[in-house]
């Protein structure tokens, strides 16, 4: 059972109230895209061991979609962030690598 | 002109907390910028009462405002003077960002009774009723058991649960069974 701070409204919300979105920081590629990029924005996605980006919304509470990085492993969860970012806020990665040294995921470090 | 009438004619069961449907009540959503001094302004100007804190909510009488989500607000009022203050607070908001709905018919509205109340409720929800946490005056959205609901705790023994009309019967039913007789729980004394 995961329990995530909702970055929005504050409120450590159990996984109950939470709808999951998929995974973070997709990349939409669009009709001017090769059949290649768009095959991999549609189907191909991350199954880490270790660390994750995920897209979360405190759906039974403030509504709000924001992002989750946790670990698969062991639950941890490292920190959650609002949605309003391409990329994982740089306070975040660096505490990953405090607990995760040589740790990757797609192009982020 | 037709009466406005509520999911379970204003059903009522009596356990160690007593649940009862509450007769319908104005209800307006109102989505915009709540850091803005015309959102403020409005509900000032609708309902003479100012903006709650985050999960809280203000009110006086039957009108009341409460904190739906960083961007929208939950105003109560009588189910009658609902549209005419949807249509204010419209008119006032007039060139801002915003939205503005009567939504009068779309919940359910339940009341909680008793010293044990908090218990029943507890039961139902993975949000923090213990007192330290939920105090008078919160209003906090979440689940109870399967379907999304509002409790907004009145004072310390009367606690109202929204739910959408269409999970009445259900949340009825739920509210029941979590406050019949031999289910009290004891975990936090009175
Ligand atoms: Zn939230």
């Amino acid at each position: 059972m995961l329990i995530l701070h909702c970055p929005y409204c504050g409120v450590d919300a159990d996984e109950t109230e939470l709808a999951p979105g998929g995974e973070a920081h997709l990349v939409r590629r669009g009709p001017e895209a090769s059949e290649d990029a768009f095959h991999d924005y549609l189907f191909v996605r991350e199954n880490p061991r270790g660390v994750h980006f995920e897209r979360w919304r405190h759906a039974a509470g403030c509504g709000k979609w924001f992002h989750a990085a946790r670990c698969t492993v062991t639950m941890e969860v490292f920190g959650t962030y609002p949605a309003q970012v391409t990329e994982p806020p740089a306070d975040l990665l660096a505490a990953i690598s405090a607990k995760r040294p040589g740790w990757r995921w797609r192009d982020f470090t | 002109m037709s009466e406005p009438a509520s999911a379970l004619g204003g059903a009522v069961s009596e356990g160690f907390a007593r649940v009862e449907e509450m007769p319908p009540r104005g209800m307006i959503a109102l989505r915009g910028d709540l850091g803005s001094g015309a959102v403020k302004a409005a509900v000032k100007d609708a309902l003479s009462l100012d903006l709650p804190g985050t999960w809280r909510a203000t009110d006086a009488g039957e009108a009341a405002v409460c904190w739906m989500a960083p961007d929208e607000l939950l105003l109560m009022s009588s189910y009658a003077q609902a549209p005419e203050i949807a249509r204010k607070l419209g008119h006032f908001l007039a060139g801002e960002h915003h939205l503005v709905a009567d939504m009068s018919d779309a919940r359910s509205l339940f009341r909680v009774t008793g010293l044990d109340a908090r218990e029943a409720l507890a039961k139902l929800t993975p949000a923090d009723l213990s007192p330290g946490a939920f105090t008078p005056g919160t209003f906090r959205r979440t689940r109870l058991a399967q379907v999304p609901a509002a409790i907004w705790m009145r004072d310390d023994t009367v606690f109202e649960v929204l739910c959408f009309r269409s999970a009445a019967r259900y949340m009825f039913d739920l509210l029941t069974e979590a406050a019949a007789r031999g289910g009290e729980v004891g975990f936090w004394p009175d």
